[in-house]
């Protein structure tokens, strides 16, 4: 039954100095599958999402209680080493950022980074990646063009192309589709849905419909608490809790 | 955004109770010409149909509306698709007062033949059933729903002792076996009623609970 | 309806005084911004109107002669090129080195806060402090004597929190969303610096180093008591030999010549010369970093 879990999380408490921003998160993510992290602004979804790659570690007020359990490790125990848990859990965010360098150099910085030096290696990984974020089509001619060049939406599949090439197990996106127009969203949920075949996606999304759209399970955090887990049809349409019922309806938030 | 789709449900939610609360009235119009064997009762009926017809729709397009424009969810999602579930359920009720009203026009011609069958427990009791219901539908009463549901069986024992006392009557009196059938069909269009009152109540259930009960697993 | 056209009526009166008000700053703030480029024109101007005279082939390549009333001036150009070079070869990697470890590394707490201290005091040190420091330090302490080297260390001393100063500008201009990418691909702290940050800072830190060379190429108060001298004869073969270099050599003939009327011309043909080398090496300096823009656009 364990093998079916990617992640499982276990009372964990996040601080940032002396407030404290998660309270005592139970969750389990599963294999394969989208879980979408919903719920009012503030109330410790991102925070949740950056303790799953230890990307709060930048935060010097930061302080981490609780267990995380990735595969067979807690992933905040002093002899994981973060670089190798960085690469295996991958990171998608909000706003597009890709490096001002071109098109290949973006997808293959991971690879060279982690030390791959096969050239004929990484341009396949590239073309491979690419594909994989539905935006080979659109610029295999213009590889060696600045990905600065490409339009917001091109920009964050190239993110997730970027993410994809060191071949992670779990891909975190944190909003990544908030800063897009509504077709180019249209294609991230699709890529999305796709993706979730190879890879386990956790999602944190401010648009209720989208969250309903793209995932499998959902989870609603208020105020640094997860208020309810449950398979997103069943959320959706029977929620077990009233407050997560009033949050969905616009009841409140 | 959210002021606006309350304010829109409370619409849908007044248009669908006084759409019960015509239907009601025409159930015991209904009862009172099947007492009193009066045609012109059942003109009345036959005429005024249309009124609910159009109720019907109107009331069906506004839930298709907020259903596009909102996209709700969960208890609000069970809600209009309830009320367009019961919305049909009362225009077909509706539709079998219409259908009584033809009986009684057809047995009315013949004044002498007497009335083998009782049907003011069986009328009494759908008619009851359909009050209940649309109580239940107001108060999200689910208890009520419940006992609702569990009434829809003794309407059928009506019907069942209604049609061997067809039979034996046909036996009696061959010759107005025509009538005798138009009789027999009330009971019949009753029961359906009844059965129409039932499913309002399993709507309820669904909106409040969020479980389907329908055919009665329950 | 009377009110509402009052109100109305002093909506207009107070746009007018608004719009002029705007007209009479906006016409100020021309003037300081033409102030600014009048004073440069006018320095360039009449420098160039008294010293244009004295620039021939023979001044640019030729060695004073005859007490510098004669000649050229080429071991002084020779020599600010070797000091100005001289600094930012050493004051560069330092000075980079040190805004990456300030920026990217260093954790804030109080010694970050003292390092930074000391370093923006350093570029408030007059330069002829600076020269007595390299003199006691550099020319008698290590026994370097008067030399290109103290020379250049001296400068370097000067120029490094110019330099520090610009890397750190650069390095916080990169947006920290690259930094977040790049260490979620499972990067390391260096690798992210060395293939991201400082790439993105490049066009940053080379205009800081740029104008740090011209900067130091004019200082005339550091190298006088560090490295120049009034004449040498060679060009300078190893780095501990004295050197002549332009800023001193204005210095020398203004104040020290015997016979400094005579010399005039030359002293302006000198300034001239400096002028152009600095503001030749800052307008290059602009030119690159906009070139350099442009390609990561």
């Amino acid at each position: 039954m364990t093998e079916n879990y990617k992640m499982r999380v276990s009372h964990l408490n996040f601080y940032y100095g002396k407030a404290q921003a998660l309270h005592d998160i139970s969750l389990n993510i599963k294999k394969s599958q989208v879980t979408a992290l919903i719920g009012p602004s503030g109330c410790g979804k991102s925070t949740f999402l950056r303790c799953l790659n230890r990307m709060n570690d930048l935060i010097p007020s930061g302080r981490v209680e609780g267990e995380i359990i990735f595969d067979d490790f807690d992933i905040n125990a002093p002899s994981v080493d973060v670089v190798m848990l960085r690469r295996r859990v991958g990171m998608v965010f909000q706003k597009p950022n890709p490096f001002p360098k071109n098109i290949f150099e973006n997808v293959a910085y991971g690879l060279r980074v982690n030390g791959v030096k096969d050239k004929a290696f990484i341009e396949s990984r590239v073309e491979e990646s690419l594909k994989k974020a539905a935006l080979w089509d659109e610029i295999r001619d213009r590889l060696h063009e600045s990905a600065l060049g490409l339009s917001g939406g091109q920009q964050q599949r190239l993110c997730i192309a970027r993410a994809l090439a060191v071949e992670p197990e779990i891909v975190l996106m944190d909003e990544p589709a908030s800063a897009l127009d509504p077709i180019a969203t249209q294609k991230i949920e699709d890529l999305i849905g796709e993706l979730k075949e190879n890879y386990t996606i956790i999602i944190v999304t401010h648009n209720m419909q989208q969250a309903a759209r793209v995932s499998d399970m959902t989870a609603f955090f208020y105020m640094g608490k997860l208020i309810e887990l449950d398979e997103t049809d069943t959320l959706f349409t029977r929620p077990r809790l009233k407050q997560t019922e009033d949050y969905i309806t616009g009841r409140f938030g | 955004m959210a002021k606006h789709f309350q304010r829109e449900l409370e619409k849908i939610k007044k248009s669908i109770l006084s759409l019960g609360a015509i239907v009601e009235d025409r159930v015991r119009l209904a009862i009172k010409s099947i007492e009193s064997r009066d045609a012109a009762i059942a003109e009345q009926i036959i005429n005024m149909d249309y009124e609910i017809d159009e109720m019907e729709v109107e009331i069906e397009e506004e839930c298709l509306k907020v259903l596009a424009l909102h996209q709700p969810v969960a208890v609000d999602l069970r809600f209009l698709i309830s009320v367009i579930k019961i919305n049909n359920d009362l225009e077909r009720i509706a539709d079998e007062t219409v259908n009584i009203a033809y009986r009684i026009k057809v047995i009315s011609k013949n004044k002498d033949c007497k009335f083998i069958f009782d049907y003011a427990l069986m009328a009494e009791k759908a008619s009851a059933m359909l009050r209940m219901s649309l109580d239940a539908m107001v108060g999200l009463d689910t208890d009520m729903a419940f006992k609702v549901c569990l009434m829809d069986d003794d309407v059928d024992v009506f019907v069942r002792n209604t049609y061997e006392q067809l039979k034996l009557s046909i036996l009696k009196t061959p010759g107005d076996a025509g009538i005798l059938i138009n009789m027999f069909l009330i009971s019949r269009h009753i029961e359906r009623i009844g059965d129409h009152a039932t499913n309002i109540a399993e709507e309820v259930i669904y909106v409040t609970d969020g479980e389907i009960v329908r055919h009665g697993n329950f | 309806m009377e009110e509402k056209k009052i109100f109305e009526l002093s909506f207009e009166k107070a746009l007018c005084r608004r719009k002029r008000v705007q007209k009479i700053l906006f016409m100020l703030f021309r003037i300081a911004a033409l102030i600014n480029c009048a004073a440069l024109f006018l320095i360039v101007a009449f420098i160039f109107m008294k010293g244009w005279k004295a620039i021939t082939w023979e001044f640019l390549t030729q060695s004073p002669l005859e007490m510098m009333t004669k000649g050229g001036i080429l071991p002084c150009i020779v020599g600010t090129l070797f000091l100005g070079i001289g600094a930012i070869v050493v004051a560069l990697p330092i000075g980079v080195a040190s805004a990456i470890y300030l920026n990217e590394y260093a954790r804030p707490g109080k010694l970050l806060r003292l390092i930074r201290l000391g370093i923006s005091n350093l570029a408030g040190v007059p330069s002829v402090v600076f020269g007595l420091f390299g003199l006691a330090f550099f020319v008698i302490w290590l026994k370097m004597g008067v030399s290109i080297i103290a020379g250049v260390l001296t400068l370097a001393s000067l120029t490094l929190p110019v330099i520090i100063g610009s890397t750190e500008e650069a390095l916080k201009s990169v947006p920290n969303t690259y930094r977040e990418a790049s260490l979620a691909l499972g990067a390391t702290r260096w690798q992210t610096i060395y293939r991201v940050v400082v790439p993105a800072a490049l066009p940053g830190i080379l205009t800081g180093a740029i104008l740090g060379l011209s900067r130091a190429a004019g200082e005339t108060a550091p190298i006088m008591f560090t490295a120049a001298v009034f004449y040498t004869p060679n060009i300078p073969a190893s780095p501990f030999d004295k050197i002549m270099a332009l800023p001193y050599h204005i210095y020398v003939l203004a104040t020290a010549g015997t016979n400094i009327e005579a010399t005039r011309p030359l002293q302006y043909g000198t300034a001239l010369v400096l002028i152009t080398l600095v503001l030749g090496m800052n307008l290059a300096a602009i030119v690159w970093r906009s070139k350099l823009r442009k390609k990561m656009k």
